[in-house]
């Protein structure tokens, strides 16, 4: 039987108090995280649109957050009449719950995490894909038309870059030769994983964005098309709920994503340093990532749903298809790993020149819009 | 293995503590009175739409492209399923073990080209 613990329990105590102290700390951590995030969020896009941000909470507007979640807690929880009462209640626990899950079997540093478990990379992908319940129950059970469109092009649009994402991680697991997160960490001693799949990672960080329907893949939360989509009834606490399963599943995937690809707790000589080096990378990188994510946010302007489906089915999985092959050809063949970089990077390359040339290709071709005003012909992207 | 999953379903519980916790907290706020009462207002209880009455069910009709999307989903999904243990062990089986992963992948890509060639993907 594997032992799910890392082998000394932290506090000394039965394995079970040890895993609650655990969930605590991570609990804790993740809310003053979220808290940070949002205040992060706000001004680092306001300094990208030459604004100053919060500033009067505090010093430089630092208690801003828990400002904020002092008046969400406080204010009234309304449920429309015609909503569906349990769905439409249960709906932020569904969506919170697989994010909070997630986060307790990443590794933060060398053996410290609340589980270790032999299937850790496939986990994350199994507890993450819950999250679209949260969201439909939160759109078919909100009684309301944006919430519904919301919450189905919510659905659509994970599901679909689902693939791609796990595709990717697929092909770097085929180096590891491991799903368990902290030895894939522990493998990245001398050089990260992302120097053998450059391709992977940027499939990976598409994908990502998409997932956490950040932009410019925030079609189902677009405020100007469909008032804020799925959680548009929602109010006081339980909004709240849907905010921080946000937020915490951004700190999750990043997390997760400086694990696999940029070597977590161990790339620069994490193994040496001791645990606080280790977690110091940890955060340092899962935040680089975080401000890389509000970077996007604040340059690319927002896709259209036939953009975005075509550029999922039709350039990342063919793509990451071809990215496994070839893995596991130069594997099988014996290959030195010099191999994989090449041709991981010729794919990064192409995907790259892929996404410039349509983005500044100049066409005179005309397409339909879809839905109701399908008589319209605009320039095709 | 099914140890490790047992002990996962009950930080599961463990994990339901803490949104409620924040539910309970909220509720008992509006019974010591910090938090207003359910709204005795019928238009905050109202369906929001434009700010105008709601008309018509709230249940529309939507673009049945998103269900091809979910069939291609359940595709691929079953695929992935079964090429996580292929991952792992692919190299230890030498090139019948490649070869099979191979067929495997080129039969979905067989079907992701006929989904494409059918329009599938397309959103006109």
């Amino acid at each position: 039987m594997v032992d799910l613990s890392f082998g000394d329990t932290l506090f000394g105590f039965w394995n079970w108090v040890d895993a609650i102290i655990r969930i605590l700390i991570i609990v804790i951590a993740m809310t003053v995280m979220v808290i940070y995030l949002t205040y992060g969020e706000r001004k680092v896009v306001a300094r990208f649109q030459q604004r100053l941000g919060p500033t009067r909470t505090g010093p430089a507007g630092l208690l801003q957050g828990i400002a904020d979640a002092v008046k969400l807690v406080g204010k009234e929880d309304i449920r429309p009449h015609n909503a569906d009462r349990w769905v439409f209640e249960f709906a932020p626990f569904a969506t919170f719950i697989p994010v909070l899950m997630t986060l307790v079997i990443l590794p933060f540093a060398k053996d410290w995490g609340v589980r270790n478990m032999t299937l850790g990379l496939f986990y994350v992908f199994a507890i993450l894909g819950l999250n679209i319940v949260g969201i439909m129950m939160a759109g078919l059970g909100s009684g309301n038309k944006f919430a519904l469109l919301g919450g189905i092009r919510a659905a659509a649009q994970m599901i679909s870059y689902e693939i791609p994402l796990v595709l990717s991680l697929l092909s770097v697991a085929m180096i590891t030769g491991t799903l368990n997160l902290n030895i894939i960490a522990e493998q990245q001693d001398r050089y990260p994983y992302i120097i053998l799949q450059p391709l992977a990672f940027l499939i990976f960080f598409t994908a990502m964005l998409s997932e956490l329907h950040r932009a410019p893949f925030d079609i189902p939360v677009a405020e100007s098309e469909i008032v804020g989509g799925y959680f548009v009834e929602y109010s006081g606490i339980r909004w709240s709920m849907f905010q921080l399963s946000e937020y915490a599943a951004m700190w999750a995937f990043t997390v997760f994503g400086s694990i696999v690809f940029f070597g977590g707790w161990q790339f620069p000589k994490g193994g040496d340093w001791g645990w606080g080096w280790q977690l110091a990378l940890t955060m340092g990188k899962s935040l680089t990532f975080i401000i890389a994510i509000m970077w996007v946010r604040t340059t690319v302007p927002r896709l259209r749903i036939d953009q975005l489906m075509s550029f999922c089915w039709k350039i990342l999985l063919p793509l990451s298809l071809v990215q496994i092959i070839a893995n596991a050809f130069i594997i099988v063949y014996g290959g030195e790993y010099w191999l994989l970089s090449l041709t991981s990077g010729i794919g990064a390359i192409a995907l790259v020149a892929i996404i410039i040339n349509r983005a500044f290709r100049r066409s005179t071709k005309t397409t339909g819009l879809v839905g109701a005003y399908r008589s319209l012909q605009v320039p095709a992207p | 293995m099914l140890h490790d999953y047992g002990q996962i379903g009950i930080l599961v519980i463990i994990s339901l503590i803490f949104p409620l916790g924040a539910v309970v907290t909220s509720w008992a706020l509006r019974m010591v009175n910090v938090r207003p009462d359910v709204p005795s207002n019928p238009v905050m209880t109202d369906t929001y739409e434009c700010g105008l009455r709601t008309e018509g069910p709230s249940l529309v009709q939507f673009n049945f492209r998103f269900y091809y999307i979910a069939l291609l989903f359940v595709l691929f999904d079953v695929e992935l399923v079964f090429l996580f243990p292929w991952a792992i062990i692919y190299d230890t089986m030498g090139w019948p073990g490649f070869f099979e992963g191979v067929g495997f992948i080129g039969i979905l890509c067989l079907g992701i080209l006929y989904a494409w060639r059918k329009g599938a993907l397309e959103w006109r």
